[in-house]
C-alpha cells in the first residue's frame, strides 16, 4: 500500500520535516548572513541608490516640481556652467572648503597635542572642547547669527571698545569677504573639535620610548614633533582629513542659517546653491545637476579611502 | 606628550598648555553664554545701542521663553524630534546589529563588497540626495509628516551604526559563538544570548550617535516638513522665529537652548562612550 502525502500529514510527519528542513537551510553560514544583510541592503537600495539614480535622472531632464519633464541630456549642466552664480559657488566652495580645512587641520593638531598632556581637569577640559560639535549646528549657528548682527553685533562692539576698529564696523554677513570669514569661523569653531579628539586618539598611540630616546639624541621639542609623532599619527590624520574634505564641502546647515548664500551669492556652496534652485524656484532638474558637482570629489574620497583601508 | 623632566618642567608646561587653552575654551563657550544672556534679556536691553552686551543690567525676565511657549508650536516640535529620533535609532539598531554581525561574522560570498557599499552610503552627504528624495516623501504619501523622516533618517544611521557595531562583534571572541553552536544553539540564538549582550557597550554608543544625528539633522526636516505642526525642534526654531526681516532674538536664543538641552545632557551621561565612538569609528564632522 502507498503512503499518500495525507496519510503522512494525518500522522504529523510531514509538518515537522518541512519545518527541520527550513531550519537546516537557515542554519547555513552563508543563507544565515544574507539573511541578516537583506533589511540593510533593501532600505539602501531603495532610499539611497534609488534616489541617486533618479538625480541623475533629474539632472538630465526638465524636471519642475509638480511636472514630469523629459529628456534634455546635458543642457541643465551646460546652463549652469554658464551661470554667473554657479560659478561663483564653485569658487566659494573652494576657498571656504580649502581654509576651512586647513585651519581646522593646523588648529586641530595643535590642540590635540595641548590636551594630550597630563593635564588636571583633563575630562572637563575634553568635555567642553567636544561641545561644538555635539549641539545641534542649526542653533549654535543661531547665536552667531546673533554674534554677527548687523546692528548689535557683539563681535564689533568689543572691538570697537577695545579700539581695535572704528565705529560702526564691517556689517559682518552683509559684505561678501566679511560673510565668507564669517562663514569659515563657525565652520571651524563647529568641526575643530572632531579633529582635536581623534587626533588626540592617534597622539596615545605614540609610544613613549620614540619620542625620549629623540629626545636623549637632542632632537628639539618642534624636531620630535616633526619626525616623530607626525609620521606616526599620519594614517589617522588622513582619515580625518578626508571625512572632514567631503563634509565640509558639502556644508548646509551654517551657510543656510548664516547667510542663505550671500550677499550676492558670495557665500553660495554646492548644496544651499541647490535647495534655493531646485526647491525653492522648483527646476528640480537644474538642482540636481549642481548637487551633482559634489559628487566626483566625493568618488575621489572613495577611491583613497578604500585604498587606504585596503593597504591596512 | 610632556616628557619626563623635573617638576618645574612640568608645572611650567602646564602652565604653557592651560595659557594656550584658555582662549579657545573661551572661543567654544561664549557663543552659549551669549545665548544664556540674550534670552533672558528685555527687549528694551536687547536693543540699546548703549548697553553692555555682556551681561544682564535691568532685570532678569522669562518673556521669550513664555512667547516660545505661548505663541509657537515649540511643544510640538520637541515631541517631534524626540518621536523621530527615537523610532529612527530604534529601526537603525536593529538593521544595523543585523548588518553588522552578518558581516563582521559570517563567511558568505559578497560580504566584502557589502561591507564596501556601505562604507560609501555612509560616505554620501544628505545634500546630495535631499532633492530626489523630496520627491520620493511626496510619491510615498509621507511628505510634510515625520513618517517620511522616521523612514528617511535610518538612510544615514545604518551605514554609520553598521560600521560602528563591526568593529564592535570582531573584538567578540569567535570561540565563545562557536562552543555556543557546539552546544546546540541556533545562530539565532547565539547572537541574542551570547553576542548581544557582550556588544552592549557598542550597541549603547551606535544608540547614542543616532539619536544625537536623528536630532540634530537640518537638511530633510527643513526640505521635508513645510506645515509648522510637524517641524522638529531644530527647524522649528530657526524658521518659525525669523518672520521676514523680524527676528525673534530673545525667544531665538531662548528656543536654541531648550532645543540643545536634551542633547546636552545624553551627552554629559555618556561622554566616556561618545569619545570612544567617535575616535573608533570616523563620524561626520
Amino acid at each position: 500500500m502507498a503512503v499518500g502525502p495525507r496519510v503522512l500529514e494525518a500522522a504529523g510527519l510531514r509538518e515537522p520535516g518541512r519545518r527541520t528542513r527550513l531550519r537546516e537551510w537557515w542554519e547555513q553560514e552563508h543563507i544565515f548572513g544574507y539573511g541578516l544583510i537583506v533589511p540593510a541592503i533593501v532600505l539602501l537600495v531603495t532610499l539611497v541608490g534609488f534616489p541617486f539614480g533618479m538625480a541623475i535622472w533629474f539632472s538630465l531632464s526638465d524636471y519642475w516640481v509638480g511636472s514630469p519633464g523629459g529628456f534634455v541630456g546635458l543642457t541643465n549642466y551646460r546652463d549652469i556652467l554658464g551661470n554667473e552664480t554657479f560659478r561663483q559657488t564653485v569658487q566659494n566652495s573652494f576657498v571656504f572648503t580649502g581654509i576651512a580645512l586647513t585651519l581646522k587641520i593646523v588648529l586641530g593638531v595643535w590642540l590635540a597635542m595641548l590636551l594630550a598632556r597630563n593635564l588636571s581637569f583633563k575630562r572637563v577640559i575634553r568635555g567642553i572642547v567636544l561641545l561644538p560639535f555635539v549641539i545641534p549646528t542649526a542653533l549654535s549657528t543661531l547665536a552667531w547669527l546673533w554674534m554677527f548682527d548687523s546692528l548689535y553685533s557683539v563681535v564689533n562692539w568689543t572691538a570697537i571698545r577695545l579700539h581695535l576698529i572704528s565705529a560702526p564696523g564691517p556689517n559682518w554677513l552683509g559684505q561678501s569677504a566679511y560673510a565668507m570669514a564669517a562663514v569659515i569661523t563657525v565652520n571651524v569653531w563647529r568641526g575643530l573639535p572632531f579633529f582635536a579628539i581623534v587626533v588626540l586618539a592617534g597622539l596615545m598611540t605614540v609610544p613613549r620610548e620614540y619620542l625620549e630616546a629623540a629626545e636623549v639624541d637632542g632632537a628639539s621639542s618642534w624636531g620630535r614633533f616633526w619626525h616623530v609623532t607626525l609620521p606616526l599619527i599620519r594614517p589617522v590624520l588622513a582619515v580625518v582629513i578626508l571625512f572632514s574634505t567631503i563634509f565640509t564641502f558639502a556644508d548646509f546647515n551654517i551657510v543656510q542659517v548664516l547667510t542663505r548664500g550671500g550677499p550676492i551669492n558670495t557665500t553660495h556652496l554646492f548644496a544651499t546653491l541647490a535647495y534655493q534652485v531646485g526647491l525653492q524656484g522648483g527646476n528640480l532638474g537644474q538642482g540636481a545637476a549642481i548637487s551633482l558637482f559634489i559628487f566626483p570629489l566625493l568618488a575621489l574620497v572613495v577611491f583613497f579611502q578604500l585604498r587606504y583601508v585596503r593597504e591596512e | 606628550m610632556a616628557l619626563a623632566g623635573s617638576r618645574g618642567a612640568r608645572i611650567r608646561s602646564n602652565i604653557f598648555a592651560y595659557a594656550n587653552l584658555a582662549p579657545y575654551i573661551f572661543f567654544v563657550l561664549f557663543p552659549f553664554y551669549f545665548m544664556v544672556v540674550t534670552s533672558f534679556k528685555s527687549n528694551a536691553e536687547l536693543y540699546n545701542l548703549k548697553s553692555i552686551p555682556f551681561w544682564i543690567q535691568s532685570g532678569v525676565i522669562t518673556d521669550h521663553y513664555a512667547l516660545l511657549f505661548q505663541k509657537t508650536d515649540f511643544v510640538a516640535w520637541m515631541k517631534n524630534s524626540l518621536l523621530v529620533a527615537t523610532v529612527a535609532t530604534t529601526v537603525s539598531l536593529v538593521i544595523s546589529i543585523l548588518a553588522g554581525y552578518s558581516l563582521a561574522r559570517l563567511r558568505f560570498r559578497g560580504a566584502a563588497s557589502f561591507g564596501t557599499a556601505i562604507f560609501i552610503t555612509y560616505l554620501i552627504p544628505p545634500t546630495l540626495l535631499f532633492l530626489p528624495l523630496s520627491q520620493v516623501v511626496v510619491w510615498l504619501g509621507v511628505a510634510d509628516s515625520i513618517s517620511g523622516l522616521m523612514l528617511i533618517y535610518p538612510t544615514f544611521l545604518v551605514p554609520f551604526c553598521t560600521w560602528l557595531l563591526m568593529g564592535y562583534f570582531r573584538t567578540i571572541p569567535r570561540e565563545v559563538e562557536e562552543c555556543a553552536l557546539v552546544d546546540g544553539a541556533t545562530r539565532m540564538q547565539t547572537l541574542s544570548k551570547i553576542v548581544l549582550p557582550m556588544a552592549v557597550p557598542g550597541i549603547i554608543c551606535a544608540a547614542l550617535f543616532s539619536f544625537t544625528l536623528c536630532w540634530n539633522e537640518f537638511t530633510y526636516a527643513l526640505t521635508f516638513i513645510s506645515q509648522s505642526a510637524n517641524k522638529t525642534a531644530v527647524v522649528g526654531v530657526t524658521s518659525d522665529l525669523i518672520r521676514g526681516d523680524i527676528y525673534f532674538w530673545g525667544s531665538l536664543m531662548a528656543g536654541a537652548l531648550l532645543a540643545s538641552i536634551p542633547i546636552v545632557i545624553v551627552y554629559v551621561l555618556f561622554l566616556d562612550y561618545y569619545v570612544s565612538g567617535l575616535t573608533a569609528g570616523a563620524v561626520k564632522g
